[in-house]
């Protein structure tokens, strides 16, 4: 594995190790007066990131620091990029600092993959347009596996707007690899076209897709949707896909509610689910971060050294 | 400059061997000629073809100059086996004034390669507000028969129905780039499988096939005719068909890059394939190659599209859409009629030069040679196979979808007007007036 771009790349053997792994980092980290690991000490890790993602830039950056790498933070704000500088040029500037480790976060989709062409050091995807987001897929199938005991067998149903969503996409094709049920819920005009051949089930009801779920996976949805006609209001839309108490109560007990923030109380969710001990979020921040230590390890040692 | 030239033994559109004598621009005689002192051009084993028509080339000149010149262009056209091409007006400033098109049509004489048609803006600065001024585009020195906001389309209805009532004064033409704008808002690429996949914004078939349906009807209501600019979908396909069976006046064209390509490329993420309409499905491209086999399509056009390379060498959704298509037209045309071997050169004579030539009224062109006749053909090498190298493209830019694959049949030589653009496969330094 020489870059992480995606979840479809992924086998299931390496889904799984990067998966064994983040517990192990978990476990590794946690016992230590210092939360640290030499494991990456004298690499360098470049966030670029195009978007603002305080939380996800964090993470990552906390992840490489845990390692001992060292860390640039290269975010658009600061750099020539506002006065145009191409992400070609950019990266041959990155290039000449000689990163192991590219974390990128972009707003087009597949800037990544094109990244990729002009860096030599691995490229990690952060979240690129409304393609792909795979940390957060892995940190979310590594907080169900603590949750739900396992992953293998269970229904999990993701909700809302599917069509402008990079995390749905990395948890389908993810979860679906992992012998998850995946069903994915929302009005239609959320949903992408053509999508036949996604290993998925397709439902607008959300009261009835709740029932069998282990799991369900709220996404954000932006209110400015309802401005190109996705839905009429965002009342209405609460009203159909959000997921309040009386919904929360249809769910099996064990069911847990997870959802990737940063989260739009009384759109979505309830802010009363959101603190609900069923909810996962903050565990999934938490996750987050043992996820991509995991990742950067993986691919920066290629898993030879502990 | 007095000169002939004798070119022997070429097959003529695939009808059998013949010499052909050109003398001061013209057909001077066909099938065994003397030829006493002219210059001989050994054909044997080529097909002679008319010189092929583009009816829609983007030469870039003016305002784009790094991406495109009329010279560099037309040197491209000239390799692709081109002797004439009709320049978009999507040029900056838009060719939507009677200078604009002036300059251009001059330009092309001044570069010697190809003959330029300039095509005319439908609307002022392809705002789809209000018509440009039509009329003086065709009265001016450059004859402007057909019009296009290509690029962008019409599609404000009563402007469209306008535009197509207005330039029967002179027996003009719209020709429409299909695509409802509303439904391809931010659209990066073909709405399917793929793009669902790669979370890349979708440009659905329907908002090409509504335009059209929306068109012909339009077309047939005022008795105006119509041509479809790059035409991408099966459904546009069935939308023609059964107009032109209902007697509209309707034609279209289809792209090489559409009979070739689907958007599974795009997976690659590399703008290289990024185009507008964009590559679509296997199932849109057999039917494409069907219909220009069959008639329905009536024209291959290239869109030849050239950029600079920072408007490729960047993100999908910065890219600009378009890609190179004059010098690897024919062999892609050639492909899709199921050659190289037991290809019908009658069919593709129609289909890139006597049908387009007809579309745009140049009557100059897309015509068998015959005594008398202007000497505008070309001579293709049925045989030999070519590997597409970017660099070694005569157009000023090197955005070629077809980079490392190899393509059936060579263009050996074009004669404009009896002077050779291309020789041996290489283009000639002709670069003077020819007219």
């Amino acid at each position: 594995m020489k870059h992480l771009l995606t979840t479809k790349d992924l086998s299931r053997d390496e889904a799984e190790l990067i998966l064994d792994l983040t517990g192990q980092m978990a476990e590794a980290v946690s016992g230590r007066e210092v939360p640290k690991l030499p494991t990456l000490r004298g690499r360098t890790v470049v966030n670029l990131f195009y978007e603002d993602s305080t939380r996800t830039r964090t993470s990552f950056e906390t992840a490489a620091k845990r390692l001992s790498a060292d860390v640039v933070n290269f975010s658009a704000k600061t750099s020539s990029v506002n006065k145009g500088e191409s992400l070609k040029d950019t990266a041959l500037t990155l290039q000449a600092m000689g990163p192991e480790a590219v974390v990128i976060r972009h707003p087009a989709s597949g800037a990544p993959q094109r990244l990729t062409q002009w860096v030599d050091g691995a490229v990690l995807n952060a979240g690129d347009g409304t393609h792909a987001h795979p940390t957060q897929a892995l940190l979310d199938a590594y907080t169900m596996r603590r949750r739900l005991g396992g992953i293998e067998g269970r229904t999990v149903a993701i909700v809302g707007d599917i069509l402008h969503s990079r995390v749905a996409r990395s948890n389908i094709w993810l979860l679906s690899k992992l012998g998850a049920r995946v069903r994915l819920v929302g009005p239609p005009t959320l949903l992408p076209t053509d999508i036949d051949a996604w290993p998925v089930e397709v439902s607008y009801d959300l009261d009835a897709s709740l029932r069998d779920a282990d799991a369900v996976m709220m996404l954000r949805v932006q209110r400015e949707r309802m401005n190109d006609a996705f839905f009429p209001t965002a009342n209405e839309y609460a009203r159909l896909y959000g997921l309040d108490e009386r919904r929360l109560a249809l769910m099996p007990e064990h069911a847990v509610v997870m959802h990737p923030g940063p989260m739009n109380r009384g759109m979505e969710i309830a802010a009363r689910v959101a603190d609900s001990p069923r909810a996962t979020i903050t565990e999934q921040v938490a996750n987050g971060v043992w996820v991509r230590m995991a990742v950067l390890y993986l691919l920066l040692t290629n898993g030879e050294t502990r | 400059m007095t000169e002939s030239t004798l070119i022997k033994g070429a097959d003529i559109v695939g009808r059998g061997r013949a010499d052909v004598l050109v003398r001061e621009g013209r057909v001077a005689e066909i099938g065994t000629p003397s030829g006493a002192g002219a210059a001989v051009v050994d054909a044997d084993g080529l097909v002679l073809l008319p010189g092929l028509v583009d009816l829609h080339t983007h030469l870039r000149e003016p305002g784009r100059e790094d991406a495109e010149t009329v010279h560099t262009g037309t040197r491209a056209a000239a390799k692709g086996g081109y002797t004439a091409v009709c320049a978009m007006a999507n040029s900056y400033p838009v060719a939507d004034t009677a200078g604009v098109v002036e300059q251009v049509a001059a330009l092309g004489r001044a570069a010697g390669y190809a003959d330029v048609q300039p095509i005319g803006a439908v609307s002022v600065g392809l705002a789809g507000e209000r018509l440009a001024e039509i009329g003086a585009m065709a009265y001016s020195a450059a004859k402007v028969r057909m019009f296009s906001d290509d690029g962008h389309c019409v599609s404000d209805a009563r402007l469209m129905r306008r535009a197509l009532e207005y330039v029967k004064t002179f027996d003009g033409l719209i020709a429409q780039h299909a695509e409802e704008p509303r439904l391809t808002e931010g659209a990066q690429m073909n709405e399917g499988a793929v793009s669902a996949e790669l979370g890349l914004p979708g440009w659905p078939a329907v908002a090409e096939e509504a335009i059209i349906a929306r068109d012909v009807l339009l077309a047939e209501h005022v008795g105006a005719r119509i041509h479809f600019c790059h035409i991408s979908t099966a459904r546009s396909v069935e939308i023609i068909r059964e107009a032109k069976g209902r007697g509209v006046d309707v034609t279209a064209e289809v792209c090489p890059h559409h009979l070739l390509l689907t958007d599974a490329k795009a997976h690659t993420y590399d703008p290289v394939y990024k185009v507008n309409p964009p590559l679509r499905s296997d199932a849109d491209v057999a039917a494409l190659r069907a219909a220009l086999a069959e008639g329905v399509v009536d024209a291959v056009a290239t869109d030849h599209a050239p950029h600079a390379p920072q408007d490729k060498d960047c993100e999908w959704s910065a890219a600009r859409p378009g890609m190179l298509g004059l010098e690897t037209a024919l062999s892609i045309t050639v492909a899709a009629l199921g050659g190289p071997d037991g290809v019908v050169w009658d069919l593709v004579a129609e289909r890139t030069s006597r049908t387009p030539a007809r579309i745009a009224s140049l009557a100059a062109h897309g015509r068998d040679p015959e005594p008398g006749l202007e000497a505008n053909f070309t001579l293709v090498d049925p045989s030999q196979s070519w590997t597409v190298v970017p660099s070694e493209l005569a157009s000023l830019s090197q955005n070629t979808p077809y980079a490392g694959m190899e393509l059936p049949v060579t263009i050996q030589a074009t004669f404009l007007r009896g002077r050779a653009t291309v020789l041996d496969g290489k283009l000639t330094e002709t670069a003077e007036e020819t007219r």
